[in-house]
C-alpha cells in the first residue's frame, strides 16, 4: 500500500532519515516506534506529502506522492486520514462542525445526511454527547478522540495516528486501543501508528519498525522484536535506562562541566 | 570581517523572507476567486476584523477631530480666519490623519490579532491538519482574512474622518462659536471630491493591503512556539507602522507634491 525507498531527509545540518526503506502492508496495523525526536512525526508528514524528501521515494497506492501535482496530491489525501499529536481541531468550530467540515468541503451531501454521518462517527468514538462542545472545552483525551472521528469522516483507506496513546488515562487508553483495532477491521483500513508506548502498540500492531538515529534499528512482528538479539531493540522494548542509547543528551563529562566554573 | 559576515547573513535572510512573503501574496491572489464564491467566509471575517477596531476608530476619530477643532481655532483666529476652520479640519483628516491614524490603529488592533490567530493555528497544527484533509488553508483561512482586512480599513478610515469632522464641529462651532454656516459651507466648497477624498481612499486602500499582507504573513511564517507568536505579533505592529509612514510620505509626494 505504502512503500518507502531509500529515503533521506534532513533539517538543516541534522540528518533525520538516512537512507531508510520500509513497507506498509494494506489492511494491517503497522507501528513505527522510536524515542522522542527520532523523526516519527516527520515520517508521517513525508507520507502525507507535507514535507519533501532530499532523496528517495514514497509511493502510496502506486503513486509517487512527490511527483504528483497539487490537485492530484489533494485527491490522494482524501484517502488518507491523519490524527495529529495535538488533535489539531479547528478552534472556532464546535465538535460537530469539526467533523462535518471535511464532509461539507469535499461532498455535496445534504445537511441531514451529514448530520447522520457525523453522529455515526462521534458514536464510534463514544462522544456523541459532546457534539455541542467547543474544542477548548475538551480534555486532551477527548480532543484526540474527536480528531479520530474527523480523521475517519471521509472513510479513508489509510489512517495515520501520531502518538495516539500519549496523555490518556488508563480507561480511555483501553478504549482507544480497542477503537483503533475495531476501526482497522471493520473499515478495512490500513493503519499506521507512530508511538513510543511499547505495551499498547505491541498489543495491536501486526508489524513494527523501530527507528533510531535515522536508521531502522529493528523490524518484525511484536513477537519477533521481543525476541530480537539487537541490544538496542531490547533496550527500547523493555524501557531500560542503560544500553546503547544514552539517557543524556551528548555533552562533556559532568566533572569537566563543574570544573569549568 | 565578522561584521561583514553578519551583515551578509542578515541581508540574505531578509531577502529570503521577502521572497517567501511575495510567494505568499501570490498564492493569496490566486485564492481570491474561491473567497468570492464563498461570501459567507468573507462576511464572517469582515465582521470580526471590523468589529475589533470599530469603537477604537469611532472614539479616536471623534477626539482627534475635537483637538484639531481647538488647535485650528487658536491658530486661525490670529489671522481672523476662523471661518476656514471647516476646510482645515476636513482637509487634514481626509488627506492625512484619517488614512494614517486609522491604519496605525488598525495595525495595532486587528493586525496583531490576525498574526496571533494565524500563528496559534500554525502552532496547534490546525493549518497542517487542514492540508491533510485536502483543504487548502490559504483558501479557507488566509484569503478571506486578507480580503476582509483589505475592504474594512478604507471603510474605517472614512468613518474616522467623518467622526473627526463631527468632532471639529463640536469644539469649533459648539464650544468656541465659529459660525456654523462657514464651517460646513466653506468645507463643502473647498474639499474636492477627486483630489481630496479619492486620494485619501487610495491611501487607505494601500495601507489596508500592506497591513493585511504583513499581519497574515508574519502569522503564517511564525516559529510555531509561544515565543515565536509573540515576536511575530510585535513585528506586525512595528513593520506595519514603518510601512504606513513610509508609503504615506511617498503617496503624499506623488498626489499633492506638484500642487
Ligand atoms: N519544524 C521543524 N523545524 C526544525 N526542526 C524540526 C521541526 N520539526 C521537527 N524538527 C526536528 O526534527 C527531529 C524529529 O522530530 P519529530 O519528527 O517531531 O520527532 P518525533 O515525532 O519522533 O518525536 C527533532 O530533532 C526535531 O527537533
Ligand atoms: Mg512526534
Amino acid at each position: 500500500m505504502i512503500s518507502i525507498r531509500n529515503l533521506t531527509f534532513s533539517r538543516g545540518e541534522q540528518k533525520i532519515f538516512d537512507n531508510i526503506s520500509l513497507d506498509i502492508m494494506p489492511h494491517k496495523i503497522t507501528a513505527i516506534m522510536g524515542p522522542s525526536g527520532a523523526g516519527k512525526t516527520t515520517l508521517l508528514k513525508l507520507i502525507g506529502g507535507q514535507l519533501i524528501p532530499d532523496t528517495g521515494s514514497i509511493t502510496v497506492d502506486g503513486k509517487n506522492i512527490h511527483q504528483l501535482s497539487r490537485a492530484q496530491l489533494y485527491t490522494l489525501r482524501k484517502k488518507m486520514g491523519m490524527l495529529f499529536q495535538s488533535g489539531a481541531l479547528l478552534s472556532d468550530m464546535s465538535v460537530f462542525d469539526n467533523i462535518a467540515f471535511p464532509i461539507r468541503e469535499h461532498t455535496q451531501l445534504p445537511e441531514n445526511i451529514i448530520h447522520t454521518l457525523v453522529l455515526l462517527k462521534l458514536n464510534a468514538v463514544g462522544l456523541r454527547g459532546a457534539r455541542h462542545l467547543m474544542p477548548s472545552e475538551l480534555s486532551g483525551g477527548m480532543a484526540r478522540r474527536v480528531a479520530m472521528a474527523r480523521a475517519i469522516a471521509l472513510d479513508p483507506e489509510v489512517i495515520m495516528y501520531d502518538e495516539p496513546f500519549t496523555g490518556q488515562d488508563p480507561i480511555s487508553l483501553g478504549v482507544l486501543v480497542r477503537l483503533i483495532q475495531t476501526l482497522n477491521k471493520t473499515l478495512q483500513l490500513t493503519s499506521i501508528i507512530v508511538s513510543h508506548d511499547v505495551e499498547e502498540t505491541t498489543s495491536i500492531a501486526d508489524y513494527i519498525y523501530v527507528l533510531s538515529q535515522g536508521q531502522i534499528a529493528g523490524q518484525g512482528t511484536p513477537k519477533e522484536l521481543a525476541e530480537s538479539d539487537s541490544e538496542w531493540v531490547q533496550q527500547f522494548m523493555h524501557g531500560k535506562a542503560d544500553g546503547p542509547v544514552p539517557f543524556h543528551y551528548p555533552c562533556d563529562s559532568f566533572t569537566a562541566d563543574l570544573l569549568a566554573h | 570581517m565578522n561584521y561583514l559576515q553578519h551583515l551578509g547573513h542578515s541581508t540574505l535572510k531578509s531577502l529570503a523572507k521577502l521572497g517567501r512573503a511575495s510567494l505568499f501574496f501570490y498564492t493569496i491572489i490566486t485564492a481570491l476567486p474561491y473567497v468570492l464564491m464563498r461570501p459567507k467566509l468573507l462576511i464572517k471575517q469582515m465582521f470580526s476584523v471590523g468589529v475589533l477596531s470599530f469603537w477604537l476608530i469611532i472614539i479616536s476619530g471623534l477626539f482627534v477631530g475635537m483637538v484639531i477643532g481647538l488647535q485650528g481655532v487658536y491658530t486661525l483666529s490670529t489671522y481672523g480666519a476662523e471661518g476656514s476652520l471647516g476646510i482645515m479640519v476636513a482637509a487634514s483628516l481626509v488627506r492625512e490623519l484619517g488614512p494614517v491614524i486609522s491604519a496605525l490603529l488598525f495595525a495595532g488592533r486587528a493586525g496583531s490579532a490576525l498574526t496571533a490567530e494565524i500563528g496559534l493555528m500554525k502552532t496547534t497544527e490546525q493549518l497542517s491538519g487542514m492540508e491533510m484533509m485536502a483543504i487548502d488553508p490559504i483558501k479557507y483561512i488566509i484569503a478571506p482574512r486578507f480580503l476582509a482586512g483589505f475592504l474594512s480599513l478604507p471603510l474605517l478610515a472614512l468613518l474616522f474622518s467623518s467622526l473627526g469632522i463631527l468632532g471639529g464641529h463640536l469644539t469649533g462651532v459648539e464650544l468656541l462659536h465659529v459660525d456654523v454656516g462657514s464651517y460646513w459651507v466653506q468645507m463643502q466648497s473647498a474639499i474636492d471630491f477627486y483630489d481630496d477624498i479619492v486620494n485619501g481612499i487610495i491611501k487607505s486602500v494601500i495601507f489596508a493591503w500592506i497591513i493585511s499582507w504583513i499581519a497574515l504573513f508574519e502569522g503564517y511564517d511564525a516559529l510555531p512556539t509561544s515565543a515565536g507568536i509573540s515576536s511575530a505579533t510585535t513585528r506586525t505592529v512595528v513593520n506595519s507602522a514603518f510601512a504606513i509612514l513610509f508609503f504615506d510620505l511617498l503617496l503624499t509626494a506623488i498626489m499633492f507634491g506638484s500642487a
